[in-house]
């Protein structure tokens, strides 16, 4: 079988708001493959996107180990958090959150940047991959001139730019329609099928939870059951 | 990218500039006007050496030339007493007669000043250090003829400009021109209706009195000895004491080195008042740093997200922060230079005389530019620390 990428090891997470202490993670383990396709569920307020952001280096838990790709990043520094960020993960979210003042294309061309890679070299892999999402005619526009869909296939695009090994997903169709939304999963679904990348997505909506291959029910800031989606 | 980020928010910027170039163009006008008053006052004494002293009766204020109007002329028998006084090399009498000057149907105002003959002449061209532009200068026994100032080249004088051979006329009496000197920077050279003197005393008249008295020493070194002598002996000579002088000994250069001193002063003045509205233009881009960091936090989020470490983000507000003030300093500079030959051109057309020039310096203007682009930096510092120190979850979360 293949071996883990990501590896969470009793993670707690707490945040001390004046004297009141919030438990966003109650001793979370969850063990991901290289090449799977998870889906982490949950109502509103469960700690998906707190996990999210352990997982993706933004953050680092209060109690516990996170394992990427065998190296314990529980307790790097900002800097170094940021450069394996840069190295290994794409994210994707809610919001989108591409830059509104660089048109498609920079903002493709961006996370290349922050790994010193020539111009040249970016600007050939941003039309590429915006062409692979379909956009390649619209890569000079600003994200402010493209649909919401549109948006989150530049992000979708942006989030390969340094060829990570897995994709974070918070809620990548929060913001879309229905339609809109089953078209982002389809190139999900694609990107892990054919580019072998392990995604994690998280979604509090039972309908997508079907294009993953195993769905973590998480509950109160930790993980309350596990189903396989069989063979898909 | 940061410069992308300027252009986005347009006004803003511009208001943060208004401090940095209200305060880099005061210092562009001021100090260039400053350099060009000095180069004027230089050039307006017309002499050079450091071995001149000049003799003027001083009294009421008056204008004109130095020397004319006071209540109690210089007698121009005082001249052979002071070539008398060891040290001396020559004590030459200066007149200086004002008149009309007519040409071509058109009457002006001149100032006609004497050049000695003999020796005295050679003493005094080597002082003046004057050449012709055309024609030649004056010799002995030119009757009457004239040698003009350069200004007179200028048409708008005389409806066409006078050149060597052309007759003028200096008090109705017609007098032919000799030459035209060469440019001299100076109101009262360039000006200037330079007679033989035996010609300008029969012309103008003699009262036995003179304006200024020129006395050459012969060793420079000992000019403050010959200049007590030459005040012991007026003081005598016109029955004055100690402290109660209506005449002044003053060497050019010394008169020079005083008047720069006062301009430097003030120079300093300028610059002191230009660096407190470059501080506060500083402030105002702190100011405008720390709220586009607050703005665009939820962009530090995103960039920190893909990659960006601390140092990426610092620079990038660091650099921004140093171009709002380059451009400041840019429109600065253009403002300044403007105002400084704009404020010359405005001397020039209402006093007619070349006493303010502008001059802006190459160093001058990259010295405000990189002062500029160094006090914007210094304005950056903390806002782009505080920006780079921002935890990547929370400013992703960071809702405007
Ligand atoms: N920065 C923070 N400071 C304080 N409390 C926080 C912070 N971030 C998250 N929390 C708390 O941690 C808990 C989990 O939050 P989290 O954002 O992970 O939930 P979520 O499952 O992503 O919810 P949603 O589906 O609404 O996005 C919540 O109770 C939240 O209030
Ligand atoms: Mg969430």
């Amino acid at each position: 079988m293949k071996k883990a990428i990501i590896k969470l090891d009793n993670v707690w997470k707490t945040y001390t708001m004046g004297n009141v202490k919030v438990h966003a993670l109650r001793g979370l383990s969850l063990t991901i493959k290289d090449g799977e396709f998870v889906c982490i569920y949950g109502p509103s307020g469960s700690g998906k996107s707190t996990a999210m952001n352990m997982v993706g280096c933004l953050d680092i838990p209060s109690q516990g180990d996170i394992f990427l790709k065998g190296k314990n990043i529980a307790h790097l520094s900002e800097s170094d958090l940021a450069q394996i960020r840069g190295k290994t993960i794409g994210f994707i979210f809610q919001q989108f959150n591409l830059i509104n003042t660089l048109s498609a294309l920079e903002n493709v061309m961006l996370p290349m940047v922050f790994q010193g890679y020539s111009e040249q070299a970016r600007r050939a892999r941003a039309i590429k991959l915006l062409d692979m999402v379909d956009l390649a005619k619209r890569m000079d526009h600003k994200p402010t001139e493209l649909s919401g869909g549109q948006q989150q296939r530049v992000a979708i695009a942006r989030s390969l730019s340094n060829n990570p090994e897995v994709i974070l997903a918070d809620e990548p169709t929060g913001n879309l329609d229905s339609k809109t939304g089953n078209k982002i999963m389809d190139f999900l679904r694609t990107m892990n099928k054919k580019e072998k990348k392990t995604i994690i997505m998280v979604s509090h909506d039972q309908s997508l939870a079907k294009y993953a291959d195993r769905i973590e029910y998480l509950r109160d800031g930790s993980i309350i059951e596990t189903k396989n989606n069989g063979k898909r | 990218m940061a410069v992308r980020n300027l252009g986005g928010r347009k006004l803003r910027s511009w208001l943060t500039m208004l401090g940095i170039f209200i305060g880099i163009a005061a210092v562009v006008s001021l100090v260039g006007m400053g350099e060009g008053l000095r180069i004027a006052i230089t050039s307006q004494f017309g002499f050079v050496g450091s071995d001149v002293l000049t003799v003027t009766a001083e009294g009421l204020a008056t204008a004109g030339p130095p020397g004319t109007g006071a209540p109690n002329p210089l007698s121009d028998n005082l001249a052979a007493k002071i070539e008398k006084i060891p040290g001396v090399e020559a004590a030459i009498n200066r007149y200086l007669k004002s008149g009309t000057l007519e040409f071509n149907n058109k009457q002006g105002l001149g100032f006609a000043m004497s050049v000695p003959e003999g020796d005295n002449r050679k003493i005094m061209m080597k002082m003046l250090n004057l050449e012709a532009e055309q024609g030649r200068l004056l010799k002995d026994g030119d009757g009457r003829k004239v040698l003009l100032g350069n200004s007179y080249l200028d048409k708008s004088q005389f409806g066409k400009p006078i050149s060597s051979g052309d007759y003028v006329y200096l008090n109705s009496i017609k007098y032919q021109v000799i030459g035209i000197m060469k440019k001299k920077g100076s109101f009262l050279f360039d000006q200037a209706v330079l007679v033989n003197t035996k010609q300008l005393l029969a012309d103008f008249g003699d009262d036995g009195t003179t304006n200024i008295i020129a006395v050459k020493v012969i060793d420079e070194s000992r000019i403050d000895k010959v200049k007590e002598d030459v005040e012991k002996l007026l003081r005598k000579e016109r029955d004055v004491k100690v402290g109660e002088e209506d005449f002044s000994v003053s060497s050019p250069e010394q008169t020079l080195e005083q008047m720069n001193s006062v301009l430097g002063a003030v120079q300093w003045f300028i610059v002191i008042l230009a660096s407190i509205s470059l501080v506060v233009g500083g402030i105002g881009i702190m100011n405008t740093m720390y709220t586009s960091v607050l703005e665009r936090t939820k962009e530090i989020g995103i960039l920190k997200s893909i990659g960006a470490r601390n140092r990426v983000i610092f620079l990038l507000f660091f650099l921004e922060s140093g171009f709002l003030g380059l451009v400041g300093g840019i429109i600065g500079v253009i403002l300044g230079i403007t105002l400084a030959y704009g404020l010359a051109y405005l001397g020039r057309t209402l006093l007619g005389a070349d006493l303010i020039q502008a001059s802006v310096s190459m160093g001058l203007i990259f010295g405000s530019l990189s002062f500029s682009f160094v006090i914007g930096t210094l304005a950056g510092l903390l806002p782009a620390y505080q920006a780079s120190r921002k935890h990547p979850v929370d400013a992703l979360r960071f809702i405007k």
